[in-house]
């Protein structure tokens, strides 16, 4: 086999509750600014997406009404990647630029199906009642804005990005493997550059259902991740990430200039019947990673369940030097988008030569005062699934 | 003895195990032998009211139970049931440790029908709303709601049942996936990651909603009587397609572990290829551009020329536009050779099974190298003068096959194309 490429994050595409673009998230992390709102779905608390103008990115009206809230978040901030990658229109790269998106499914129509279950709960619930009714009152085109490869179908039509398209799922697990995948791919040769990313929109009562389900959402008041000790949960995020990464040799002969490297990325499942599992996952895939400066900071997406987060206190406690960020405390847990997020914000210091400023009245957060030459990006799901990922300043 | 290379100096991969099921039975047996009998598994369907519906038959499988019933848990059920098939055959590993990744193809997940209407009879009155229905939710009574619904479920039971290793991969690339899925996994052998990989796609997704989506879409035929004549790939008269359910799993492995543990090989992975289309959400770009480029690129893959391929294993959905499509796109890149290439579409027999439907043609594929024999297009009467294919209509036909394409174009503009081979080139 020949030696593995070295894979640069070349693109960032950012948009949150903070915002959009890099200099807002600097910006808003530097000033410890956090988005929440505890009323909207009270007692459920979101961090809710800033005000945009999907125009700027996805200029045909009827594309937008094509979509539903996740496809656009995402459609947008793949072309902010694209745009800081300087890829916008180059025909000749995004035809044959791989892209994985990591996805769940789209909003569904909640006022038909409370209507369904309002009939239903007063006996009015026939033989093929459900049928008409879905027949009669789902729009048609509904489905393309639910199927969770339309995000990557979106960003093809608006973007015109069109190599290989994947679309993994699988909540959090899904864009690390998205992230680990491309870089595996981008390593062997198989691939030169590659779109990654994923969307979420937290403002969805039917998602909130889905996690309500397992008792994971916070409630009441906000708390940052690391006090949720007596009242596990998370917040519901809104974002999307995407990151352009490409071979160092095809982003020099384009002239492109990264905002850092990704070195390498690791996942897998634990058996989580264990206690301790992720805390021994992670703790066995570290030494894979290559850490060289046990001073480095750490991002990561933990969530505020339980008990996967005393799981991965466990783990950083057998690391004491590590400068940890917390992105659940700022953005909300934005699931499927959450370690893609991590490792925009990582490539983003990196390239700033700073940590922004801890967010955490734990004291588990400490400042850093030096330049970040290496940056761990961590994520374990509520559920299922964990994963590592270095990213390192380009010298 | 230098390892076996293909011609760009790859690891060869190859498939040990296959496990099949389909409207049409259980199994590779049952299947090939329904199959090239000229059978069909398309029926009306009797697991949900079809009232209202202007679809009202499908490939359903109801020879398997699940309770309680889901779609997701069906699909996971499929999937066990396929593997347990393909590792059987392969023999390799051990029970509940398969040495290498799962990539599994599977339908989007959410909560299904019969979960929400239980938890809305919980709230005890006719007029709540949504919000009544996220507080009815917690509490514990419905955590298996959550725990079946997560995305990454099946993949993720899969993973802990059979012991696949590191994190299993959970895609969707709408009616590509199945093939994407062996995409993944052929991209993983090749790169030297592991020397197998454990290949899935599984659907099960005929439930009123998922009917409803694609019928408000008029994606689907509504031809419904006889149901058995509904999916007519390549005919005049041809409407939509049927909807199916079905599971695929391949045993992939490089041809040295293979060889080296004395393992049957069933055929090889030739190549792969890709390519996205960016026309429309459901419909391809009428000049065939994408899709010519994907059986352009997967013909580079392998290393072939197009003369070199004997029969397509088509995408053949049985959709006005996508069938012209195919034909556009074929006969572009074969020109004068399309009409020596017999072609068919086991869609007319099994239905569409969507996310399975890349795993489970590339079996039929393999089992039309193994046999020698090209499975029937069924309901081949009408033919579209526009198509000037090679069908083979109705009754199967052996013929000399030594490398079929099978071809996968789905919505969201996703092309993706396999060529199995029955020995290493």
């Amino acid at each position: 086999m020949a030696e593995p490429k070295e894979v640069w994050i070349t693109g960032i595409g950012l948009i949150s509750s903070l915002g959009e673009g890099l200099d807002a998230h600097w910006d808003a992390l530097s000033a410890k600014r956090v988005n929440v709102d505890e009323q909207r779905f009270a007692p459920y608390i979101v961090h809710p997406l800033a005000p945009v103008s999907f125009d700027a990115q996805i200029p045909k009206k009827g594309d937008q009404r094509q979509m539903e809230a996740w496809q656009r978040i995402g459609t947008y901030a793949a072309g902010l990647a694209l745009d800081s990658a300087g890829l916008k229109g180059n025909q000749e790269i995004l035809s044959r630029m791989d892209m994985i998106v990591a996805a769940g499914g789209g909003e569904r129509d909640l006022n038909v199906d409370i209507n369904i279950l309002t009939a239903d709960a007063a006996g009015n619930s026939q033989p093929g009642f459900l049928n008409e009714k879905l027949m009669n009152e789902l729009r048609p085109t509904l489905f393309l804005a639910q199927l969770s490869n339309l995000l990557a179908g979106n960003i093809a039509i608006v973007h015109g990005v069109c190599g290989t398209s994947r679309t993994f799922m699988g909540e959090e697990a899904s864009s690390i493997d998205a992230a680990r995948i491309a870089v595996a791919r981008i390593e062997a040769g198989q691939s030169d550059i590659a779109l990654v990313g994923a969307a979420h929109n937290g403002e969805r009562p039917d998602l909130l259902i889905l996690y309500e389900f397992g008792d994971f959402n916070l409630t009441g008041q906000y708390a940052p991740v690391w006090q949720r000790k007596d009242k596990p949960g998370f917040a519901l995020g809104s974002a999307g990430a995407f990151l352009v990464m490409e071979s160092r040799e095809h982003a020099e002969a384009r002239g492109a200039k990264p905002y850092a490297k990704l070195t390498k990325v690791v996942a897998d499942l634990a058996r989580r019947k264990q206690p301790g599992a992720v805390t021994n996952s992670l703790q066995a895939m570290w030494p894979k990673l290559g850490v060289s400066d046990d001073k480095a900071a750490l991002i990561t997406g933990t969530t505020g369940a339980e008990p996967v987060t005393s799981d991965e206190r466990a783990f950083l406690a057998q690391h004491p030097g590590l400068a940890v960020r917390a992105t659940g405390t700022t953005f909300g847990h934005t699931m499927e988008a959450q370690f893609t997020l991590g490792l925009a914000l990582a490539a983003l210091s990196l390239s700033r030569g700073a940590l922004y400023p801890a967010n955490d009245p734990t004291g588990l957060e400490v400042e850093k005062a030096d330049a970040p030459t290496q940056i761990v990006v961590m994520g374990a799901g509520h559920w299922q699934g964990e994963g590592l990922a270095l990213v390192e300043a380009v010298k | 003895m230098a390892a076996p290379r293909d011609k760009s100096g790859r690891p060869i991969v190859v498939v040990t195990g296959m496990g099949i099921l389909t409207s049409l039975g259980a199994g590779k047996t049952d299947n090939w032998t329904r199959l090239t009998a000229g059978e069909s598994g398309i029926k009306t369907v009797t697991r949900f009211p079809i009232d209202g519906l202007k679809t009202t038959m499908a490939g359903a499988i109801d020879f398997v139970k699940v309770d309680p019933f889901s779609s997701t848990g069906l699909s996971e059920r499929l999937a066990v049931l396929a593997i347990e098939e393909a590792l059987d055959q392969s023999g390799i590993g051990s029970k509940g440790d398969f040495p290498g990744p799962l990539f599994l193809a599977v339908a989007p997940v959410e909560t299904e029908w019969p979960q929400r209407l239980e938890v809305g009879r919980t709230i005890g009155r006719p007029d709540f709303t949504t919000m009544d229905v996220l507080r009815a939710s917690g509490g514990g009574r419905f955590a298996d709601n959550h725990h079946r619904f997560m995305f990454g479920s099946v993949a993720n039971n899969l993973a802990d049942s059979f012991g696949t290793k590191g994190s299993p991969i959970s895609l969707s690339t709408a009616c590509a996936s199945g093939a994407t899925a062996i995409q993944l996994g052929v991209e993983a052998i090749r790169r030297g990651e592991t020397d197998a990989a454990l290949c899935v796609a599984t659907d099960g997704s005929v439930n009123p909603e998922a009917m409803v989506r694609f019928s408000l879409l008029s994606a689907l035929s509504t031809q419904n009587d006889p149901p058995q004549a509904a999916s007519k790939p390549f005919s005049k008269n041809r409407d939509g397609f049927v909807m199916a359910e079905g599971a695929g799993a391949l045993v992939l492995e490089s041809y040295d572990a293979a060889m080296a543990r004395g393992a049957r090989i069933l055929g090889v992975v030739a190549g792969c290829g890709e390519l996205t289309d960016s026309f429309h959400r459901t419909r391809s770009a009428p000049d065939g551009k994408p899709a010519i480029g994907c059986v352009r690129k997967t013909l580079a893959d392998a290393g072939m020329e197009p003369e070199q391929i004997d029969h397509i294993n088509a995408h053949g959905t049985s959709t006005p536009e996508n069938d012209k499509m195919e034909y556009l796109a074929t006969s572009a890149v074969f020109g004068d050779h399309t009409s020596k290439i017999p072609v068919s579409s086991n869609k007319s027999a099994v239905g569409h099974t969507i996310s399975a439907a890349g795993a489970v043609e590339a079996i039929y594929s393999l089992l039309t190298l193994e046999h020698q024999r090209i499975p029937p297009t069924l309901n081949y009467e009408v033919p579209d003068p526009a198509i000037p294919f090679d069908v083979v209509g109705n009754k199967a036909r052996d013929a000399r096959v030594t490398a079929v394409m099978s071809n996968s174009f789905g919505f969201g503009g996703q092309n993706a194309s396999l060529i199995l081979t029955r020995e290493p080139a």
